[in-house]
């Protein structure tokens, strides 16, 4: 069995065995979505407007609160040290990393994002529209995220730092994917936006192991 | 010429506001830009300097 | 004789011609990579940017505030275009060179790239702040209100985000070397996202607000108007060049402090 896969079992594994790690990013998601009607308005037909947008930026508030461990572990206990050593591609090896961490983040929010919907008035016609964005923006989250994570994980209190470099690479997926939701809501055509979100992630795939790789390499030379 | 005197080029046809204030911002900004290098290169040579007098003073004790 | 030169004399000229080409090119990498070559050579430079620098600026604000006649809709406010748009252009090619210069270092660990990319980063950023506040206070006349989600404004804003970012991850690291890399791979992410979020952020803003008055986009510009943008355009990366030969002077002073050639520049 090769390294890559072997990390992205144990690291599933170690998910399983410790659901705060998944599930806490999940409940913040929740309760930030439910501020919104809390500070600005319930009424249901404003929230069923600003519904896609808020959902959105839970999202990927969500996604960044989960960032900051991606690599942290791997660096203090010396697994990094090993990856490099064994000769194994630290392409893989970040795609496999990122992979792990939409398991753990961009996938539970995906699952849990209609409820959501529901509790926001959501319009009929823009869940699928939903589910099918953040299905495709949350994997770019990860990608772009774990290059954040990669170069701060040397960092002491990282977290604060990861999301100011990290947020305004974001911006894209955001317009697009929370355009989508709301032009699903007002029954116009949302497949454009699906279609750039898709791109995005073919470029981030592409792109983004690379940066990660480099980026990892910064925290051997300690 | 676009003016015909100084008051009319300072009142900047009721926007004189807004021009003189992006100018004034921009100039203050420049002047930052302009005086960091110059101050940090005046410490870094004076401070280097020092440094090094000290060590020709102790050098030839040790 | 001349057939000589155009068949078989014109490929082996041609070919020397790359050779030395190719060597000058070697030697110039290598010079610049010398700190001390270039603290040298740009000495002489120095108050010869400046100088040019100064006068461009007068001649540009002069022809530009005085001689060009105001715009037939905004009226005078208009002139705040000649230090607007320059700073916003120097805003976002000085990022180009900051990744550009960052990515140098990363591939073959040149020290000076190292230098110039950490110092192009705040007199980006300060280049970036004076195109918001410029747009920001040209905004008021225009729009009415001091900020307006106009896609200029906001790409401008963003691009001072991803400016702080590379800061803040410079600051943050807690060795030298790993501070340049760090930096050089966020500039190149920002690098390759900078399109991306320029194109987004149009697309957004044609969604939401459609035919607004655009600050500067005009069918054509009148001579007397472009002639002094373009002086300060030219003038305003004059200057910037001047800031990073004094800011890249420094980091060399004091990088090569423990050098003979920087002592004797401190005991004259």
């Amino acid at each position: 069995m090769s390294l890559v896969t072997a990390t992205i079992k144990r690291d599933l594994l170690l998910a399983a065995r410790n659901p705060g790690e998944w599930l806490n990013p999940l409940m913040f998601f929740l309760m930030v979505a439910a501020l919104f009607p809390l500070a600005v308005d319930p009424d249901p037909k404003f929230l069923s407007k600003i519904a896609g947008g808020v959902i959105w930026v839970a999202a990927l508030l969500a996604t960044l609160l989960s960032l900051d461990a991606l690599y942290k572990a791997d660096v203090e206990d010396g697994s990094l040290e090993q990856w490099l050593a064994s000769g194994e591609s630290l392409y893989a090896m970040s795609l496999g990393k990122a992979l792990v961490h939409w398991c753990i983040s961009g996938l539970p929010l995906t699952l849990m994002a209609p409820v959501l919907g529901l509790m926001l008035a959501l319009p009929d016609d823009a869940f699928w529209a939903l589910i099918l964005s953040l299905a495709v923006g949350t994997p770019v989250l990860s990608l772009l995220g774990a290059v954040g994570a990669a170069l701060t994980a040397g960092v002491r209190s990282g977290g604060l730092l990861l999301s100011l470099l990290i947020l305004p690479l974001y911006i894209p997926v955001l317009i697009f994917a929370a355009s989508a939701v709301y032009h699903a809501g007002i029954g116009m055509a949302w497949n454009g936006q699906i279609g750039f979100l898709g791109a995005m992630l073919a470029l981030a795939l592409c792109l983004t192991p690379f940066a990660s790789a480099a980026a990892l390499k910064l925290n051997l030379s300690r | 010429m676009e003016f015909n005197s100084v008051s009319e080029f300072l009142a900047m046809g009721h926007h004189g506001l807004y021009v003189w204030l992006s100018y004034g911002l921009t100039a203050v900004i420049i002047a930052l830009n302009v005086a960091q290098p110059l101050l940090r290169r005046r410490r870094l040579l004076k401070e280097q300097a020092q440094r090094l007098r000290r060590e020709k003073k102790h050098a030839p004790q040790a | 004789m001349s057939d000589a030169l155009c068949f078989g004399g014109g490929v082996k000229t041609q070919l020397i011609a790359v050779v030395v080409m190719w060597q000058w090119l070697k030697q110039l990498y290598h010079r610049l990579g010398s700190p001390k070559w270039f603290y040298e050579i740009t000495t002489g430079w120095i108050p010869w940017l400046a100088v040019l620098s100064v006068i461009g600026t007068v001649v540009g604000l002069v022809l530009g505030l005085l001689y060009a006649p105001a715009d037939y809709l905004q009226g005078n406010s208009f002139r705040i275009i000649y230090i607007h748009v320059p700073a916003a252009i120097l805003a976002q090619s000085a990022f180009m060179m900051m990744a550009v210069a960052g990515a140098v270092y990363l591939i073959w660990r040149m020290k000076m790239a190292a230098w110039v990319a950490k110092v192009i980063a705040p007199i980006g950023a300060s280049f970036c702040l004076i195109a918001l506040l410029t747009g920001a206070i040209w905004g008021k006349p225009t729009w009415g209100t001091w900020w307006v989600w106009d896609a200029r404004l906001t790409s401008m804003l963003l691009l001072l985000f991803l400016y702080f970012g590379v800061m803040a991850l410079q600051q943050a690291m807690e060795s030298e070397d790993s501070s340049y890399r760090a930096g050089a791979i966020l500039s190149l992410v920002g690098l390759v996202n900078i399109p991306i979020i320029k194109y987004s952020v149009e697309w957004w803003n044609t969604l939401h607000q459609p035919a607004t008055l655009k600050l500067t986009e005009k069918p054509s510009m009148h001579p007397d108007m472009l002639i002094p943008l373009l002086i300060m355009i030219v003038t305003t990366y004059v200057f910037f060049a001047l800031l990073v030969i004094l800011r890249t002077r420094n980091e060399i002073l004091w990088h090569e402090r423990k050098r003979s050639w920087v002592k004797q520049i401190l005991e004259s």
